[in-house]
């Protein structure tokens, strides 16, 4: 007997739900095939203004947890990937990945989650500091995270652009509203429901799929954002520093590179932790 | 099973003052969601809700510094010099002279008091009577007055209007706002037919409010549309306008816009004013504010670059 057959509708995942855009705008994404794959939700400016009321919400929460869970809970995303590693090998090749190269990036993918996984309670002992002072205190520098933090992913490679700009944020104790690849944003479609049942609490990751022009000026204006990790052109990097200076934001930009780049381990480092956490130096009287 | 126990005395009031038809109120209310209010008409729409709103702490640790911060806040909410001073303060009867303190005799904002052993209601007669008195005599400019929801639901209709007609009297030149507690009404029936007791006593000029704020279940697009249409309702019958005011739940911008277009829609321009319509908030005036800037700035604000909401202080 024919059955009827039963196709995904791919929703970006955004504070702990799986959301179409408020416009109720799609647009039509094609498999290197040409052939069609799925209308993927247009995400607006007021997508993305929600997106940072879920993320606020949930920023507390999250950077309250102790340091060890938060790894834990980024090693199970690593686990969840590790899984459906297959599915995700297929999802790469049907947007025209070769097989060899999309088992690459997924397993460099899941590494890159358990690399930062296992950063989560020791950057804090290489980023922090006792000072040497000349009185009687005891001076100390420690991290905390900066809050909301937009990130604007790379077009190429798509899950892995998107997951090393991501995890280096969360692990402090941030929160993230992400955009996803405008070309092949179905990864991060995957990537939402794999978040979704890794112990992450809902908003502390939000990713929005739609066009990089109606969006990343949002992203640089928004006030509520702290920092923005983004990949972006000549020209939105214009459009960035400009908005981020008008809110006293502090801007990562990361090179485009080639997919070997982001392969490499020159592309994962505790600097990307480093460049999200604020640092507060307190000074404490010694006792006589 | 509603809690009243003499079903004829209500048979025979809603006779008299028409009954509601929940699912057509409801089908109403989910309209005004759906309107579209951009640029130059939302920033004036901003600008109302802020001239309406009745700025309220109504905590047991308030003490007049919290007092004294919340009304220079409300003479100026904002150094934008377009956002307007907000319509009144309200406040416990201890606060009062603290807030006229504060404001000094020449202001725009005016004070209220939640008087008549607020939230409950549950005191003598006398006593609540006399908590106006002193409240006016200190230098309230509006009361807030609870219903005797127990006197209501019991079907003594009489025994609640005397009761406010008392307040009335008590109140003097101050304007008097009588809060139905909806949530303790339990039908929209009620509502319609508690907003008509209580419009029959009270003075032009004087409102009718939905709640204490102190309730599970307080100001609905529904319950404000319920007693809009017994103001206008009552007004049509009578000439009388009275006043409305929603509290307790309205924490955004674009709530408060909806309950504005409920008003325009219902009652016309003639309401769209401080003197006949009120916003009974803590939180509303900083997410109006905050959206006031978006307007002005074009860019989304984060929360923390205004003042903390009241009940934070």
């Amino acid at each position: 007997m024919s059955r009827l057959p039963v196709t995904k509708t791919p929703k970006p995942y955004v504070g702990g739900a799986f959301i179409r855009s408020e416009s109720g705008r799609t647009f039509p994404i094609r498999d290197a095939a040409g052939e069609f794959f799925a209308n993927i939700p247009q995400c607006t400016r007021k997508d993305l203004r929600n997106a940072v009321e879920a993320a606020a919400k949930a920023g507390p929460g999250w950077a309250r947890r102790t340091a060890y869970n938060r790894g834990q809970i980024l090693y199970r995303l690593g686990e969840m990937l590790e899984a459906r590693r297959g599915e995700i090998i297929d999802t790469l090749m049907r947007f025209g990945a070769a097989k060899a190269a999309a088992a690459r990036e997924v397993d460099a993918t899941t590494d890159r989650l358990i690399y930062y996984a296992g950063w989560a309670d020791k950057y804090e002992q290489v980023l922090g500091n006792v000072n040497p002072v000349a009185a009687p205190y005891f001076n100390f520098t420690v991290t905390e995270p900066m809050g909301v933090v937009g990130v604007i992913a790379p077009d190429t490679p798509a899950l892995l652009g998107l997951v090393s700009l991501v995890a280096p944020v969360i692990v402090s104790g941030n929160t993230v509203v992400a955009l996803a690849s405008e070309a092949t944003p179905y990864p991060a479609v995957l990537l939402g429901e794999m978040l979704a049942t890794s112990d992450l609490p809902g908003g502390v990751v939000n990713l929005l799929t739609g066009f990089r022009k109606e969006l990343v000026p949002t992203f640089a204006t928004h006030a509520h954002l702290r920092a923005i990790s983004a990949v972006a052109t000549d020209e939105e990097r214009q459009a960035i520093d400009l908005g981020a200076a008008e809110s006293v934001k502090r801007v990562r930009f990361t090179a485009a590179g080639p997919d070997r780049a982001w392969l490499a381990d020159a592309a994962q480092s505790l600097y990307a932790i480093r460049d999200f956490v604020e640092f507060k130096t307190t000074w404490h009287p010694i006792g006589a | 099973m509603l809690a009243q126990s003499s079903p004829a005395a209500f048979r025979r009031l809603f006779d008299e003052v028409g009954t509601v038809d929940q699912v057509g109120v409801e089908e109403r209310v989910a309209k005004y969601a759906t309107r579209s209010i951009k640029k130059a008409s939302k920033l004036k729409g901003l600008q109302l809700a802020v001239s309406m709103v009745d700025l309220t702490t109504l905590e047991g640790k308030d003490t007049p510094g919290k007092v004294a911060s919340l009304c220079r806040k409300a003479q100026r909410p904002h150094e934008n010099p377009g956002v307007p001073s907000v319509a009144a303060v309200c406040v416990y009867p201890a606060m009062v002279r603290a807030a006229r303190r504060a404001l000094g005799a020449d202001t725009p904002v005016r004070i209220a008091s939640v008087a008549t052993a607020f939230p409950s209601g549950q005191a003598p007669l006398k006593t609540r009577l006399g908590e106006v008195r002193q409240a006016v005599a200190d230098g309230a400019d509006e009361i807030d007055m609870v219903i005797n929801r127990g006197a209501f639901l019991a079907g003594e209709f009489g025994r609640m209007q005397d009761e406010i007609a008392a307040v009335v009297q008590a109140c003097g030149d101050a304007a008097l706002k009588v809060i139905l507690e909806v949530s303790e009404l339990e039908t929209y029936d009620n509502i319609r037919a508690a907003s008509f007791l209580a419009m029959r006593v009270i003075r032009e000029g004087d409102f009718i409010k939905t709640s204490t704020g102190k309730t599970s279940l307080n100001a609905t697009l529904g319950n404000n549309q319920v007693m809009l249409e017994a103001i206008r309702d009552f007004y049509l019958d009578t000439g009388i306008a009275i006043g409305m005011k929603p509290a307790g739940g309205i924490r955004t911008a674009k709530q408060a816009l909806q309950f504005l277009i409920a008003v325009k829609e219902t009652l016309g321009d003639a309401w769209l004013t401080n003197e006949r319509y009120r916003f009974g908030a803590s939180a509303l005036l900083n997410d109006l504010l905050r959206q006031i800037e978006k307007e002005r700035t074009g860019a989304y604000q984060a929360p923390y670059y205004f003042s903390e909401a009241t009940e934070s202080y």
